[in-house]
């Protein structure tokens, strides 16, 4: 196994005359947790969708979990996890229903089911809410059970779209250290945030303005370089100079 | 003056008790946060507050007037800008705020001097139709919809949440050149880093006000010793500095973590032990509005 997990070069997406995302290139390596910033209308969405098999480049190249971006979106979308800010589960079936469902998606036999759901309700200590239909569980629960259902096949990169949105800040830091020891454990973690201060928990952050990714580093390091006191200060002084922000349809 | 005056407010639906027994009051032209997460019953409060739902107990009054007796008067006293996006997004941006404007009986230009600084960074598109605009200008749109009869106070659900750093912190400066004017805000966000950004705040939580005061005050609530603590392996050291004497919480804080401890804590005694997990780091630091609310959810 490569110990670079999703590697892009000038990566592009056109829309008619609009380039959503403009050539961009970078490597997210084994076990990191990756931060992917950017301003509303940046492309972080379009990009996203290309990197998870959802929508086809218009020219480039690039490989996550080991499958050509350009050819191989159906192999793609199985060996990635992906949890999104909408919750996802269904709120109608209880834990172990909707675990059940999702390794079915992904294509598990029946023992390997039976296995990896007993080994989530352990770890997320759900045993005795196996039977609690998913709608009745506290948000932060919910969010928590989303993202261990997201690595049901154990993929080896887990995208997580603004996954702590709204929750209060004991359940985000347990949801934080679960993606730590994700992480730890050799899944790589892709995140979309608004949160400035949590673009700190990430081993390396990307920003992207106006389709470009402008700013790659350690978050140690953009401080340094951006002379700046927080994230957001770095995030807010990059996303200053963008051009189509607020133009953008 | 107490514009905003609340006594022990409760609100059910069915078994959840949105609101339970809330309390507090809001100065003329004060900006007044409500910081909580969702579930924290800031959304029933607005709805409350505005005449939207009446309590199960307790009352509460705007610039003097009952939120049940006296809700027909009260409607055209006060702005409110729901969570959810409220315009018609089949109607452009000025048509938007010509129909709210004729729903309260104002003409446009009688309130432009006060939506002007907002509504002037909108202006070019407005032949636009709402819904293709982005999320910043959206938000600035129903604030102007908002400020469009003039009202003397206003309520803000949530206004920043789901939009990024940039239009966020542009709507705060909005929001303190609008309180410059003598209007009285109230404004909930999940985001705690907001909580400077107003003149009080009080914390919220499963219905509940955790502590209500000036940010400064809320940080002083604050009552154990915290340390920021690092070391080469950050996810080892979590666990590992959990068992030490006197580490009361020990939990991931951006590229560090944050360690609350009590008097049995001793810092020689820590770093001897954890020395071993390599670059070990113990600093005391102020705790953060994150730092307190966690500690007060415990109480």
């Amino acid at each position: 196994m490569s110990d670079i997990v999703i590697s892009v070069r000038n990566l592009t997406k056109r829309f008619g005359n609009f380039t959503a995302v403009n050539d961009i290139s970078f490597d997210v390596y084994r076990g990191e947790i990756f931060g992917f910033l950017g301003a509303n209308g940046a492309g972080k969405t379009t990009a996203m969708r290309m990197l998870s098999g959802l929508s086809y480049p218009t020219s480039g190249s690039g490989t996550v979990a080991g499958f050509d971006i350009m050819r191989e979106g159906e192999m793609i979308k199985r060996h990635i996890g992906y949890m999104s800010q909408r919750f996802s589960l269904y709120n109608n079936l209880t834990v172990a229903e909707n675990i059940t469902l999702f390794a079915g998606i992904y294509g598990l036999s029946k023992q390997t089911t039976e296995e990896r759901r007993d080994q989530l309700l352990a770890q997320l200590k759900f045993s005795s809410e196996r039977d609690t239909l998913v709608g009745a569980l506290p948000l932060g629960w919910k969010q928590k059970l989303a993202f261990a259902i997201a690595g049901v096949h154990s993929p080896e990169v887990v995208f997580l779209d603004e996954p702590t949105g709204g929750v209060d800040p004991v359940t985000r830091r347990q949801f934080w250290e679960m993606i730590y020891e994700a992480a730890e454990g050799g899944t790589t973690i892709f995140v979309t945030t608004h949160y400035m201060d949590e673009a700190e928990y990430c081993s390396r952050v990307s920003i992207m303005v106006d389709g470009e990714v402008r700013a790659l580093n350690t978050p140690t390091r953009l401080k340094q370089q951006f002379n700046a006191g927080s994230m957001d200060e770095v995030f807010r002084s990059l996303a200053r100079d963008a051009i189509r922000g607020e133009l953008l349809i | 003056m107490n514009v905003i005056e609340v006594n022990s407010l409760s609100k059910s639906f069915g078994k959840t008790k949105a609101l339970d027994s809330v309390s507090f009051s809001v100065e003329q032209g004060e900006l007044f946060g409500l910081i909580g997460p969702d579930g924290a019953g800031k959304t029933t409060l607005f709805r409350l507050l505005t005449t939207l739902l009446n309590p199960d107990e307790g009352t509460a009054k705007i610039e003097g007037l009952d939120i049940v007796k006296d809700y027909i008067k009260i409607r055209s006293r006060v702005g409110y800008m729901p969570g959810r996006f409220s315009l018609y997004p089949d109607l452009t941006v000025e048509e938007n705020l010509t129909f709210f404007a004729s729903l309260f009986g104002v003409k446009v230009k009688d309130s432009y001097d006060l939506v002007a600084p907002i509504y002037k960074q909108i202006e070019p598109f407005k032949k636009r139709q709402a819904r293709n605009l982005s999320g910043g200008m959206k938000q600035k749109l129903a604030l102007s919809c908002a400020l469009i009869h003039h009202p003397g106070v206003l309520f803000l659900d949530e206004p920043t949440t789901g939009i990024d750093a940039l239009s966020r912190s542009e709507l705060w400066d909005m929001l303190k050149s609008l309180k410059t004017k003598g209007i009285t805000i109230l404004v909930s966000t999940p985001y705690m880093d907001e909580a400077f950004l107003c003149d009080r705040i009080a914390l919220c939580n499963e219905g509940r006000i955790l502590g209500i005061d000036t940010p400064p005050g809320i940080i002083g609530k604050f009552d154990s010793q915290l340390y920021t603590i690092s070391a080469d392996n950050m996810f080892a050291l979590l666990g590992a500095a959990r068992k030490i004497e006197g580490v009361l919480e020990c939990y991931p804080f951006g590229q560090t973590h944050h360690l609350v401890a009590d008097e049995r804590f001793n810092e020689e005694h820590f770093r001897e032990k954890l020395e071993y997990l390599g670059n070990l780091t113990l600093i005391p630091t102020e705790p953060t509005i994150e730092d307190v609310f966690m500690n007060l959810m415990k109480k």
